[in-house]
């Protein structure tokens, strides 16, 4: 199943990313190379198996703990901002989003 | 003949440092001059030595007290994939080239305790996208073994580092075989362990069902240290960190040959007993030995397993009838994973964020496209494909069904063997730049490795020699859940009985 242009527009939309005609080119072809060979997978029965989505699941049964509903962390606010791209008084600052 | 300091590995070094013979600064300040002597390699990307030195320092008083315990005072570096306080972390990416976390990853932080010194961030694949640490920001990393070629990948600079002398010991990642193909290709040590057995809290995610923390060093006994130190629950910080008690993986290789506590002495002891393996069952599957694997590859493969029949193991053809099938499998799954882990690069709380946009959406756009790289952003593409809606149940649904059918596979051929061994690279170290742009070509690669992540089992590469134009040929060896003890104890008899991973590269 081959991929087009408008494919790689609304995947780059989904992605969150943009690519000039170029790099979208270029990206159409390396995609269209790389699910030639997925293509494998069609071929394998499939009926009636689990998929896997943790590895040790196949000999154990994994089941995802829930930690205790305590505060576990301090206030490191200033620590956990020093990365931050923008900040003002504690709050990360973004574009507008609301008119 | 009295080695250098840097030439010693982690235990000889643990032992210098408790007979107080040298200090944990010495190593130290040794080390880091090292470091900047070979900074050609690419192997480090940041550096503090104010911290480095003041755990040197607090590794020597506690020595000076009287504590002794198997890694305090040794110093390692970690991948810089691993969050540190103390230093920058940009997991190879420009996204995240300012990024100064405010917390040490769970791994970081449990080999601090036990007295390691970290002297550095070391270079790799970006967000531990790559087979060659030619994907990363910062520029390649080397091989010690041949500069113009690669060290393998993501976990590059690891294998860079450890095996040029730098450090006796890393961390590093492994995913798809991010730690066991740079091992292989330069000539060293490095273990997967068991999906879950290492916390992932502070590791910056690629493929979260996936990704695993592992040592990197210059033998299974060394690893066997670190990884004792490394592995351990975390269940209130990483969900999917096993909830199993703390293992000691060198007991077994310590105590094996003599019962004597010493390590060195161990050694000398083992090397007169040579049927130490008898009843290690070695299965070799066939997919693994046949067509695409360089000759040179393949001999070097061959005397090793022949090496471990003299052991007295016992080699046993079986099938692992899926492997091609898992190029396709890891593919679709770990981008999938990736571009869902990766969205939460936006520019709003952390990295990269683009100087010039028109709104937020724009925003977003522009510095993800700005701070990805090339690899990145086409495995993200590749993800958010699979998971889109009409696209799910064909492409991600699918590859986790035949993800099953993978790991039944292993448990069947564990039925015929205990450790299945084949090799880990088809090739030895190719030279920077020469895989082609077809992404194809060089997924191919990592077809021996893949099938080990997907099923989440424990896999080790070790030193087996040197294949084409004089460059290291790694062993794989893969074992059942949980059975890291038994792989490092094959290993170190491996090693007992050879010299391959004693092996340094011409000038280091």
């Amino acid at each position: 199943m081959a991929l087009t242009p408008q494919d790689i527009a609304r995947i780059a939309t989904l992605a969150r990313l943009e690519m000039d005609a170029a790099h979208s080119a270029r990206m159409l072809t390396q995609l269209n190379g790389f699910f030639d060979i997925v293509g494998q997978m069609n071929a394998v029965d499939t009926t009636g198996v689990e998929p896997l989505a943790h590895p040790t699941a196949v000999i154990d049964t994994v089941a995802l703990r829930l930690r205790d509903d305590v505060v576990s962390e301090s206030n490191r606010r200033e620590e956990n901002q020093r990365s931050a791209p923008a900040v003002e008084r504690g709050l990360f600052l973004v574009p507008k989003v609301i008119e | 003949m009295s080695k250098e300091l840097h030439q010693l590995g982690v235990a000889e070094l643990a032992a210098q440092l408790a007979a107080r013979d040298v200090s944990s600064v010495e190593v130290t300040q040794h080390l880091l001059a090292r470091a900047r002597q070979h900074s050609h390699l690419g192997a480090y990307l940041a550096f503090n030595d104010d911290a480095a030195l003041a755990q040197a320092r607090a590794a020597d008083a506690r020595l000076a007290a009287g504590e002794r315990s198997p890694l305090l005072g040794v110093p390692l570096a970690h991948k810089d994939i691993f969050v540190t306080r103390d230093l920058p972390t940009t997991a190879g990416s420009k996204m995240l080239e300012h990024y100064r976390s405010p917390f040490d990853a769970t791994v970081v932080a449990k080999l601090a305790d036990a007295g390691m010194v970290n002297l550095g961030k070391l270079n790799c694949d970006e967000f531990a996208m790559g087979s060659g640490n030619d994907n990363s920001a910062y520029g390649p990393a080397r091989n010690p073994w041949d500069a113009e070629r690669i060290p393998g990948g993501s976990s590059g600079g690891s294998a860079a580092a450890v095996a040029a002398r730098l450090v006796p010991a890393a961390t590093g990642t492994d995913t798809g075989g991010s730690i066991r193909q740079p091992a292989s290709l330069t000539g060293i040590t490095g273990i997967k362990p068991t999906y879950g057995r290492c916390s992932r809290y502070g590791m910056v995610a690629f493929a979260s069902s996936l990704d695993q923390a592992g040592p990197m060093a210059r033998s299974a006994l060394d690893c066997a240290l670190l990884l004792s130190a490394m592995a351990g629950p975390d269940p209130d910080r990483d969900s999917t960190s096993l909830d199993r008690p703390t293992e000691d993986f060198a007991a077994g290789l310590i105590h094996s040959n003599t019962g004597a506590a010493d390590a060195t002495q161990a050694s000398a002891a083992g090397q007169k007993d040579f049927n130490r393996l008898q009843g290690l069952r070695i299965g070799l599957p066939k997919e693994f030995f046949g067509e695409g694997c360089a000759a040179g590859v393949q001999a070097a493969i061959r005397t090793a397993l022949a090496e471990f029949e003299k052991l007295g193991a016992t080699l046993v053809d079986i099938s692992l009838p899926r492997t091609e099938l898992s190029i396709p499998v890891y593919y679709i799954i770990a981008p999938a994973e990736a571009s869902s882990n990766l969205s939460r690069f936006d520019g709003v709380k952390f990295g990269h964020r683009a100087a010039q946009y028109t709104d937020l959406a724009d925003m977003y756009q522009k510095s993800r496209s700005e701070g990805f790289g090339p690899e990145v952003q086409k495995r993200i593409m590749i993800g958010t494909y699979v998971l889109s809606h009409g696209y799910y149940d064909a492409y991600y649904l699918k590859a986790q069904q035949i993800r099953r059918l993978i790991a039944q596979d292993f448990q069947q051929a564990f039925t015929q063997c205990d450790v299945i061994a084949g090799p880990v690279s088809p090739t030895v170290a190719w030279k920077i730049g020469e895989k082609s742009e077809d992404p194809v070509a060089n997924y191919l690669a990592d077809i021996y490795t893949l099938s080990t992540s997907l099923a989440g089992l424990p896999g080790m590469s070790i030193p087996a020699g040197f294949g084409e134009h004089g460059m290291p040929v790694g062993l794989q060896l893969i074992g059942n859940y949980f059975k890291e003890a038994q792989l490092l104890g094959t290993a170190h008899q491996f090693q007992l009985a050879t010299d391959w991973h004693t092996r340094a590269p011409q000038g280091f």
